[in-house]
């Protein structure tokens, strides 16, 4: 029986292919339970982002005076009016659109542009690569709150400029994190091998290195969107970044404080959508750490 | 004369004939500085390979061993100009590398190299198939052609391609993966394969296993081998010649039986003694070889290796040995050897090796 059931393992087995690397992270990301809770928040959100339209139950701009400041639960406004008796159900989820924006659209620029800095810096090496990082490390020398309120004050204020200063806040910290990972895969044999097979910079950074650094960068980048949508928060909240009457989270949170000790909990709800946006994304950027993490 | 020439030649490239050298190598040094200071400037260099001649013949495998930091990995990689040597000349086959008759790029197509460690040697990204068929892509051979190459190639070193071209590095054990890293160093239809430490990793049985391997693709495909080691069994089983190196300079280099058995330098003669032997009247029962091999930094005067050797006089301290011949093909770097070296035991007068 046993020789048996070992011969028919032993038959020729059919052709394989192995998964795709993207297949295995989604596949060990499915057994993450707090990843994947973290990206259905994720997803919900941006829905409503885009659904806004037609899941809010009012028009986000117009109010009343005559009912300003309701409380949460009151008939026909569940989550209550703002300061300009504007329903807050509404605000909140035309708000998504602009504070994902914000949070999502620099990371993006700063993936790009910092990934090239860095990978370069770090594959080149040497003198090129120092003098590019010590260039690099000038805007270290910033906090980068200080950094982009100073950007964006200089810029002027307004939600492409506050783009701007964001995207150059990031950058530096993308390159950072690219020239490391760039600098660890540049000493694997592979590329060594790569280069004495005679292949040259351009091609083997495509080949070999790409594919290598992208991923880790990927993770930090996404730990950084985050971030950015509490630094437009706070830009908004300063008044350099979204500008009212348009509803951004941040935005809300800075009109709504002068109602604090009226209304705590009403003013408390964009920080409330804040806190678990960003939540979700850090969690999500952890679980993909994870997943990424080929075991030898 | 020629050792281990194989009886034919599949590839029809030789130019010199069997009497040139496939290798040679003239005066190569390499000296990594040491900066320090606040300034940067360079305080002293290691020594990492000072001063390295040899040659590597047709068809033949040339075994080098040495302990760790003597300098065998920072050869072959100086050979390919993975570093840049400080000095010295390399030849392939009469032609000097580097030159308009053989650029580096069309060098390295005929010289390639197997690492020793098989996971970091593959990009983890790609598939077995798709990191063989890189090489000859980039060196213009169209995908598809690569790839079916690639295959030819996973099946001669004993990996069904329908299991494992579509694999990933991580799927496959430490023997699978040096065997693939053989067959995409073999991508580019090589000449001369250097193979730095390629089997250390492997446990035992892997290890006869990729040694065999590498024994039939050298007669299958014509290849010659310079097989970098610290394993002096594996050596001798495979070496045909084998050289032997301490803190970066040759110390002896001859065939293999001869240095094997009557070895002239008493490194070689203490690096043979450290071999376990199974038999029990053969026990080394002391090291043979106390403390570390000395700074490279700073490398003794003299003999380099007079600092451990039991047989050191006066004159070891002052006098550095060249290599001289100590017998057909082989030569030691040691002043025992040297006629009239002013040392005790080295033979007098001219002509008579020891």
């Amino acid at each position: 029986m046993a020789a048996l059931a070992q011969h028919t393992l032993a038959a020729p087995a059919p052709a394989e292919k192995a998964d795709g690397y993207w297949i295995g992270v989604w596949r060990r990301l499915r057994r993450d339970p707090v990843a994947m809770v973290a990206l259905a928040v994720i997803v919900a959100l941006i829905l409503m982002a885009i659904l806004a339209p037609y899941l809010a139950p009012a028009d986000p701009l117009r109010g009343q005076s005559l009912r300003r400041l309701r409380p949460i639960g009151t008939a026909g406004f569940p989550l209550g009016t703002d300061e300009l008796g504007r329903d807050m159900l509404s605000r909140l989820i035309w708000g998504a659109r602009l504070s994902l924006f914000m949070g999502i659209t620099p990371v993006i620029l700063a993936f790009f542009v910092g990934s090239a800095i860095g990978i370069t810096a770090g594959y080149a090496g040497g003198r090129v690569g120092t003098v590019i990082m010590r260039t690099i490390d000038v805007f270290y020398a910033f906090p980068s709150v200080l950094l982009a309120v100073a950007l964006s004050g200089a810029l002027g204020s307004g939600t492409g400029n506050a783009l701007v200063s964001l995207t150059v806040v990031f950058v530096p910290q993308i390159a950072r994190v690219a020239e490391a990972v760039t600098t660890q895969v540049r000493q694997r044999d592979y590329v060594e091998a790569a280069r004495a097979s005679g292949a040259g910079p351009v091609t083997i950074v495509r080949v070999h290195v790409l594919g290598n650094v992208l991923g880790p960068i990927f993770v930090y980048a996404t730990s950084l969107i985050s971030v950015s949508m509490i630094l437009a928060s706070g830009l908004s909240f300063l008044g350099l970044g979204v500008q009212p009457p348009n509803p951004e989270w941040g935005l809300m949170l800075n009109t709504l404080r002068t109602a604090i000790y009226v209304q705590p909990w009403l003013a408390a709800l964009p920080g409330v959508m804040i806190f678990f946006t960003s939540i979700a994304f850090n969690l999500l950027a952890d679980g993909l750490r994870n997943a990424m993490d080929v075991k030898q | 004369m020629i050792i281990g020439a194989p009886a034919h030649d599949p590839f029809e490239r030789d130019r010199g004939g069997p009497a040139t050298p496939l290798l040679t190598v003239k005066g190569l040094l390499k000296h990594f500085p040491i900066r320090g200071g606040a300034l940067g400037r360079v305080q002293a260099h290691v020594r990492a390979v000072d001063g390295v001649d040899f040659e590597v013949m047709k068809g033949e495998t040339l075994g080098v061993v040495g302990e760790s930091g003597c300098g065998k990995s920072t050869t072959a990689r100086l050979l390919l100009s993975l570093i840049d040597p400080t000095a010295g000349e390399v030849f392939f086959d009469g032609m000097k590398v580097g030159s308009p008759e053989l650029s580096l790029k069309e060098f390295r197509r005929q010289t390639q190299m197997v690492f020793q460690d098989s996971y970091s040697s593959l990009n983890p990204r790609l598939t077995i198939e798709a990191s063989i068929a890189f090489a000859p892509q980039v060196h213009g051979v169209p995908k598809r052609e690569a790839v079916a190459r690639a295959r030819d190639l996973l099946a001669r070193v004993g990996l069904d391609p329908v299991r494992f071209a579509g694999r990933y590095p991580h799927e496959l054990s430490g023997g699978q993966r040096q065997r693939v890293n053989i067959a995409r160093a073999l991508a580019l239809q090589p000449r001369l394969v250097l193979l730095d430490e390629a089997v250390s990793a492997l446990d035992k049985s892997v290890e006869a296993q990729v040694l065999n391997l590498l024994m039939d693709l050298k007669d299958e495909f014509g290849l010659t081998y310079l097989f970098i080691s610290h394993d002096l069994n594996v050596v001798r089983f495979i070496s045909d010649r084998v050289m032997v190196m301490y803190l970066g300079q040759v110390a002896e280099i001859g065939p293999s039986d001869v240095v094997f058995d009557r070895a002239c330098h008493p490194y070689t003669t203490a690096l043979l003694s450290s071999m376990p032997s199974i038999d029990p009247d053969h026990r080394t029962m002391e090291a043979p070889l106390a403390g570390d091999p000395p700074n490279p930094i700073n490398p003794p005067s003299g003999c380099r290796f007079h600092t451990r050797c039991s047989f050191v006089e006066q004159v070891c301290s002052s006098v550095q040995p060249r290599l001289t011949e100590a017998g057909p093909q082989h030569e030691a770097a040691c002043l025992m050897v040297v006629p009239g070296s002013g040392h005790s035991k080295a033979p007098v007068g001219t002509g008579v090796a020891a």
